[in-house]
């Protein structure tokens, strides 16, 4: 246990630290010179262990607005807590130690190891060598990089995708409870994003901590995050909200704008299969005697069954009219299952499947491929159906409480002054 | 007498002088790579300082060496002082000047990135941005070292010392049998030490520049 070997003098590595909330209260970014702020009168609050992406077209001051939560840039304004302390005031160089920090293109320096760099941190917050020795070999493996080959390797000699992995281990390596990440796959090639994103979210799963990720592409928001902030200029929120509720019910043209054309395909892929349900079909195992089989295709109410091999896993269709031609044997009757979903599977793989399947639904699997059951064109646009109309009662009822607690904010605004004038 | 036979009689005095020419090279390049580094780095981050600092150390390079040690001696007189100080000066040009270039080349979100996970200013400096800019100052002391060799054999017009003393003595004797092989062993000897500094900063450079941004 890497734990166990912390000296007394780190009693905060003792405890791996999971998320902490940040709360950011009117922050406003103003720079000499120019007429507008470029972070304008900003309130947010994060919650402990949620993943939040700051999403927006460039310039809107989605990167600002990260930078002045590890304050890379002093607020003008506003106050900033994490954890609830008050970190406004707070010595900036101690406050950047307990927050994580990964930027696009990495931000390895060159001149050191892949472990020099992770080490950084917690050489700086004074670890015993032995156990920051312990937690780089940890970070790496936590990353996916075997440990003995990338230890000593240079940044040069690494891809894209794995300097951006060690990134990653460098800004988590002294177990921040606040993870801030600025594009941190802008540069990388499609495919190598898609794996890092992979791995963000198993990573999230196991730690648990406040990720702040600013992106300008919704795609990767959406797949991220837990919920979203859609900004406009000078970080005016458009909308924060669950990815769910941004798709079926942007705030406005902006939004809607921004989350692009298929929202509702995009929907898909929100929900698992293991979310909409499937459904039971009539079976038979390949070493079933024929007779049995016939019995079951003619007492069944479908006109097919699926036969399941010897270990349970799907083998083939079986249709009515096949028994005919299989004259004893069903070596040749029946069509080959195509492709199985698991249930992890989003609905959008599923519907894909069930799409190129000529029957129209596609069998789904446990564990080492056994049969669970099945999920067809209908389950999935009810259930589909179904989903829409939640996220847009959902949304409705949360734009209603929106609208309320304006119109008090509004009132209290208009009563202030007004009473003080009095005064 | 042929340069050789000269070489045999007289190679305890050449290499006396070029002992003393390669010290005094040294210790003001010593000298003039910590003031110009301290130069850079106070100077770098604003860009009039940083330019005062490229034209004022430009500026001294275009006075005439001889001139410079002439206007030294009624200030500080004869031998050592005006020497050492005239090549410490003569040193800083492109040092400063790659000092500065060399940090403002770092990249700047490196420099961000060292900020985010918590660096301090000083930490910045030490472990990222002087790391980082290293190979162009050492090409810069190289450059200097190459210069202040050629400008110390001036030193021995203000009775200086090192291997101008042979040169100005040979050429104040011009005629004399062994006017010729003195300029010539002077000259030769600067050549030689030259190389061999330029050799040891090779060296230095496999030894220091970190194997992650070695060209």
């Amino acid at each position: 246990m890497p734990d166990s070997v912390a000296g007394p003098r780190t009693p905060e590595a003792e405890t791996r630290s999971v998320g902490a909330t940040i709360e950011l209260e009117g922050l406003t970014k103003r720079y000499p010179g120019s007429a507008l702020p470029a972070v304008d009168d900003v309130s947010m609050d994060f919650r402990e262990g949620e993943t939040v992406i700051l999403v927006g077209p460039s310039g809107c001051g989605k990167s600002t607005l990260l930078k002045m939560i590890n304050r890379l840039i002093e607020p003008t304004s506003g106050r900033i807590r994490i954890g609830g302390e008050d970190v406004t005031d707070m010595d900036p160089v101690r406050l950047r130690r307990k927050i994580g920090y990964a930027i696009q293109a990495s931000g390895l320096f060159p001149h050191m190891t892949v472990a020099q760099n992770i080490a950084l941190v917690p050489r700086m917050l004074r670890w015993p060598a032995a156990r920051v020795r312990e937690r780089v070999e940890e970070m790496l493996d936590l990353v996916g990089l075997d440990p003995g080959e990338f230890h000593g390797r240079y940044p040069r000699q690494l891809s894209g995708g794995q300097q951006q992995r060690v990134g990653v281990a460098r800004a988590l390596a002294a177990d921040p409870p606040v993870l801030l990440m600025d594009e941190p796959f802008g540069a990388v090639d499609p495919i190598t994003r898609d794996h890092l994103q992979d791995e963000l979210i198993r990573l999230q799963r196991e730690l648990h901590k406040t990720i702040v990720f600013v992106t300008h592409d919704f795609d990767e928001a959406i797949k991220l995050g837990d919920r979203i902030a859609v900004l406009r200029e000078r970080s005016h929120i458009a909308q924060f909200d669950t990815p769910e509720a941004i798709l079926t019910n942007p705030a406005d043209d902006f939004v809607s704008g921004f989350v692009g054309a298929g929202a509702a395909l995009k929907r898909l892929n929100l929900t698992r299969v293991r979310d909409v349900g499937i459904t039971d079909y009539p079976t038979v195992s390949v070493d079933d005697p024929l007779e049995e089989i016939f019995s079951r295709l003619r007492s069944g109410g479908t006109n097919e069954v699926l036969v399941l091999d010897k270990r349970g896993r799907p083998y083939k269709w079986l249709r009515r009219g096949d028994m005919m031609r299989a004259k004893g044997s069903l070596a040749r009757a029946g069509a080959l299952v195509g492709d199985t979903v698991t249930q992890d599977a989003t609905l959008r793989d599923a519907l894909e499947a069930v799409l190129t399947d000529n029957t129209g639904r596609v069998p789904v699997t446990g564990r080492r491929g056994a049969y669970e059951g099945v999920v067809d064109v209908e389950t999935l646009m009810n259930s589909v159906h179904e989903l829409l109309e939640a996220d847009r009662l959902e949304a409705r009822e949360a734009q209603a409480d929106l609208q309320d607690q304006r119109a008090s904010q509004t009132h209290a605004e208009q009563e202030g002054p007004g009473g003080e004038a009095k005064a | 007498m042929n340069f050789w036979e000269y070489l045999g009689s007289r190679h305890q005095q050449i290499l006396v002088d070029a002992y003393q020419h390669a010290s005094v090279v040294f210790q003001c390049m010593v000298v003039a790579t910590l003031l110009g580094v301290v130069i850079g780095v106070v100077t770098y981050r604003s860009e009039w300082a940083g330019n005062l600092a490229t034209v004022t150390t430009a500026t001294l390079l275009t006075i005439p060496a001889l001139a410079m040690i002439g206007l030294l001696i009624p200030v500080v007189g004869l031998g050592v002082p005006p020497t050492v100080i005239a090549l410490t000066l003569y040193g800083l040009l492109p040092i400063v000047r790659n000092a500065i270039v060399g940090l403002r080349g770092v990249d700047p979100s490196l420099v961000d990135a060292a900020k985010g996970i918590g660096m301090s200013r000083v930490a910045r400096l030490a472990r990222v941005e002087l790391p980082l800019a290293w190979p162009p100052i050492l090409t810069g002391i190289r450059v200097s070292t190459q210069m202040l060799m050629g400008i110390a054999a001036i030193a021995a017009y203000a009775s200086g010392p090192g291997l101008g003393n042979l040169i100005f003595r040979g050429i104040a004797s011009l005629g004399s049998s062994n006017a010729l092989n003195q300029v010539l062993a002077g000259t030769l000897g600067i050549i030689v030490l030259a190389l061999l500094f330029d050799a040891a900063y090779v060296l230095l450079g496999r030894l220091t520049i970190p194997r992650g941004i070695r060209a």
